[in-house]
């Protein structure tokens, strides 16, 4: 597999580097009591509220998908040969997901990984995005039905064809290896 | 996002009664990718953070509630392309101000960018998918965005 597997562990120890510099400045401006600097710390701390309860979630699901799903499986429903099947499955697998969008990011990552064709993954990507169903009944409940059925309908059609078009432009076989 | 949590712990004790050490291979296998995503996902957050001190709420709504035209259609699409909102808190701005009259393409734009393009993500994106292909789809979901807008703004006979 490609991806950010493909990398040895601890190998990265420079990656944290902007993280530490902002930590330091965050203590700095704490330390100053410098307005702006507090501010974003605060920020930060909202994200990390956001995303600590559900990433190690999410790897604890790939791990386990990575480990009982077989290919085989995977790749008849959901790969080359699929057709409109496995579109349909893919979306359907996106409704019922909640979450930020890099949430998605990783299980497309096994998808891809099990044999799902690259257009089904983008698909997938795009459900994800405009379609899960947590967003979407909240989006009725403050848009009303005629503005999220509207947004629906149109956006259905462009990531259908966002999908189709990244295969196209990346070609069937592209890896999806980290940069 | 409790119905998620325990469905997957459920998973993890049922996969744990079928095959331990399966089990802990797959848990090792998931906790080595996150590990590896751990710095770019922390400076991820950073970049959030500033962005979001340098775009605040206050701004966000001067452009969906005052600016109109195409000046306000496009700053909606620059800023939802940038900053990431979840949709808990995006949904009832956007909401008052539509109530105002704020026109429907520009929230259109603000909400669907918001959701398919991530600027600020795109480290993050790139680390699964390679950079060429993160930037390609949002580039493309970029397109698709205003599209979707502007049919938004058509159907409902204003623009």
């Amino acid at each position: 597999m490609g991806g950010p597997e493909a990398k040895p562990a601890g190998g990265g120890l420079k990656g944290y580097a902007p993280f530490c510099l902002f930590l330091l400045g965050g203590c700095v401006s704490w330390l100053l009591n410098w307005e702006p600097g507090k501010e974003i710390l605060k920020g930060f701390g909202r994200f990390a509220a956001e995303m600590i309860p559900v990433l190690p979630l999410v790897f604890i699901l790939i791990g386990l998908v990575d480990v009982w799903v077989p290919r085989r499986r995977v790749e008849e429903m959901l790969g080359d040969e699929s057709g409109l099947r496995g579109m349909f499955l893919v979306i359907l697998l996106a409704f019922f997901n909640a979450g930020p969008l890099y949430a998605a990011f990783p299980i497309a990552t096994i998808l891809r990984k099990k044999g799902c064709s690259l257009r089904n993954i983008f698909v997938f990507l795009g459900a994800f995005a405009a379609m899960k169903i947590p967003m979407v009944s909240f989006e009725i409940g403050f848009m009303g039905l005629k503005f999220s059925m509207l947004r629906l309908a149109f956006t259905l059609p462009i990531f259908i064809g966002v999908g189709i078009l990244m295969e196209k432009l990346l070609g069937k076989g592209y890896e999806m290896r980290g940069s | 996002m409790t119905g998620f949590s325990i469905f997957i712990l459920c998973g993890l004790l049922v996969s744990f009664i079928a095959d331990r050490r399966r089990t802990l291979s797959g848990l090792k296998r998931g906790g080595r990718m996150f590990l590896n995503v751990m710095p770019t996902l922390l400076t991820v957050m950073v970049l959030m953070a500033v962005g979001l001190y340098l775009i605040p709420a206050p701004l966000i709504a001067r452009v969906l509630g005052e600016q109109g035209g195409a000046l306000g259609f496009l700053l909606a699409a620059s800023i939802g392309s940038i900053v990431l909102l979840p949709g808990f808190i995006a949904y009832p701005l956007c909401s008052t101000f539509m109530k105002q009259g704020a026109s429907v393409s520009v929230i259109a734009v603000f909400v669907t960018t918001l959701m398919m393009v991530g600027v600020l993500t795109l480290p993050m994106e790139s680390k699964f998918f390679g950079l060429k292909a993160a930037l390609i789809r949002n580039g493309l979901s970029l397109l698709g965005a205003l599209v979707v807008a502007i049919l938004m703004g058509l159907s409902y006979g204003r623009t």
